[in-house]
């Protein structure tokens, strides 16, 4: 990904920073502009989430995408977060330790980088809660 | 709205074809589907390519523009238009031509779909299939397309106690079909112990739950209903093509184990053709990996929720059973050239309906359904064809 692109959700993506709708009290993360429940009649707020959830699913991922620097294999997961949305997100745990349902919290962790001199993409993990 | 036909259809191999070019693949296909047609290329009044990302396999847009002057169609400046839905670009394809032509704007239209994936290694295709998915939010977080299926499966898995043995039933079955499709990628049968033995790639998928990289084009003729049998004695009718939406991305799915998308294009299918999905002699479903095709033949209504993998266990889905499914082959074994995918179902299930399919016919077949999704499920494309 080019570095505007990254850039442009930084504290999104450091501090778990999403939106909520007050029309439908409905909590999205990533942030949305438009609520897809209320649309135009929506009234989108920031909205900081507190990271603690649930694991819904997860794979162990053997072959990761090259920008990826965790050592293979890692856990890969959607987190349902405490307020309601879910997030695609790496679970920092032994692939032994991972369970359907198991409780999480965020965590502020390196995700990536593009190469030795490249960026650096830090952001949102999770650990066993 | 009019009535549409397929008059003539045309594939060439899928595999690993180094050798032919891109536009070498259009033309190949398009030019089989003409002769199989019977018309004059002067009588064609549009093109619509499906592609997903030749922009970034061979570094080539303007797909149109390049298929219909190598087609000998820029000289009469033929009208051509390329589409991209992903996986579903080929589908997305072959419905903007029959709207084309139900609408009355055009008569004689050609739809073909391609890819061209082997030119860049394998970590380089992977990467470019990611973009189907939120790169922003998943491909960025780690995730890889085996890794998105993987966590679907997981789920089914957990829920509905759907085994890896039933994952690997619909590999096995459907490289038992392709042992029978000469235009198939993989000609050989193999065992549930091959899958379950092949390398993880994302828990629980193996290699072998996963679809290939493939490099092959595809192309149907279209042309109303009311004059199609003065090009064929078989034309194949379409009796339905719809289309759905979902999210993006898979976590934001109200239940990760349903592609809605392909609840609502089946709704609007079965309703559009008056028909029920008992009614359908075969599909062709996309599999992608394995557990998307359980989940396609229970969201197309074939069997309940939970239940496909007991229905693939079962034999229900091969060829001789309930409903056979990927008659081709499927996209994993015959191969999955994404942009060509979605019309390949159309050619196999207009040979089938022609009684065309050879080894692999499905006796008496006279409705036949086709499935095509984009990326983990943001898009499904479906058509409905009968005899």
């Amino acid at each position: 990904m080019t570095v505007p692109r990254f850039w442009r959700k930084l504290k999104h993506r450091y501090n778990l920073l999403g939106t909520h709708c007050t029309t439908c009290d409905t909590y999205y993360y990533p942030p949305r502009k438009i609520c897809p429940k209320c649309r135009r009649t929506g009234k989108i707020q920031s909205h900081q989430f507190k990271g603690e959830g649930k694991l819904l699913t997860y794979t162990i991922i053997q072959n990761p995408p090259e920008k990826i620097t965790a050592q293979a294999p890692y856990v890969l997961g959607i987190v349902e977060l405490d307020e309601g949305p879910r997030l695609t997100s790496q679970i920092i745990c032994h692939p032994e330790e991972v369970e359907i349902g198991m409780r999480v919290q965020s965590v502020f962790r390196k995700i990536g980088e593009e190469s030795a001199q490249g960026m650096i993409y830090y952001g949102t993990k999770f650990v066993k809660n | 709205m009019r009535e549409v036909a397929i008059i003539g259809v045309g594939c060439t191999m899928f595999t690993e074809l180094w050798e032919i070019s891109f536009r070498d693949l259009f033309v190949e296909a398009g030019l089989s589907a003409i002769e199989d047609a019977g018309v004059e290329g002067e009588a064609i009044d549009a093109l619509y390519i499906g592609n997903m990302s030749a922009g970034r396999f061979i570094e080539q847009e303007h797909l149109a523009s390049l298929i219909a002057d190598y087609a000998g169609l820029a000289s009469i400046n033929t009208p051509s238009t390329r589409v991209e839905a992903a996986c579903a670009s080929g589908g997305l394809a072959l419905r903007q031509a029959v709207l084309a032509v139900a609408s009355g704007h055009h008569d004689i239209v050609i739809a073909g779909g391609g890819e061209k994936m082997t030119d860049v290694d394998t970590g380089d295709a992977t990467d470019v299939l990611s973009a189907a998915a939120d790169r922003e939010w998943e491909g960025i977080m780690g995730a890889t397309f085996p890794g998105l299926y993987a966590m679907i499966a997981r789920l089914h898995m957990h829920r509905y106690h759907t085994t890896s043995e039933q994952l690997a039933q619909v590999a096995v079955k459907n490289h038992y079909n392709a042992t029978m499709n000469p235009k198939a990628q993989y000609q050989r049968a193999i065992t549930i112990e091959n899958v379950l033995t092949s390398p993880m790639v994302a828990d629980p998928l193996h290699l072998f739950d996963c679809s290939p990289m493939t490099d092959g084009a595809a192309a149907v003729i279209l042309a109303p209903a009311e004059v199609a049998k003065k090009y064929t004695d078989t034309p194949v009718y379409i009796k339905a093509t719809t289309q759905a939406s979902s999210t993006i991305s898979l976590h934001d799915r109200e239940d990760i184990t349903t592609l809605d998308a392909t609840v609502a294009a089946a709704q609007r299918a079965f309703q559009t053709a008056g028909l029920t999905p008992r009614d359908v002699d075969l599909a062709e479903v996309h599999d992608c990996f394995t557990i998307a095709e359980i989940l396609a033949i229970e969201d197309l209504g074939f069997f309940k929720k939970g239940e496909g993998g007991i229905a693939t266990e079962e034999g229900l889905t091969a060829i001789g059973g309930e409903i056979p499914i990927n008659t081709s082959g499927g996209l994993k074994a015959c191969g999955h050239p994404v942009g060509a995918t979605g019309i390949k179902q159309a050619v196999e299930v207009t040979e089938q309906l022609r009684g065309e399919a050879g080894k692999r016919q499905v006796d008496g077949a006279e409705i036949g359904l086709t499935h095509n999704v984009g990326g983990s499920g943001g898009t499904a494309i479906i058509h409905i064809l009968q005899r």
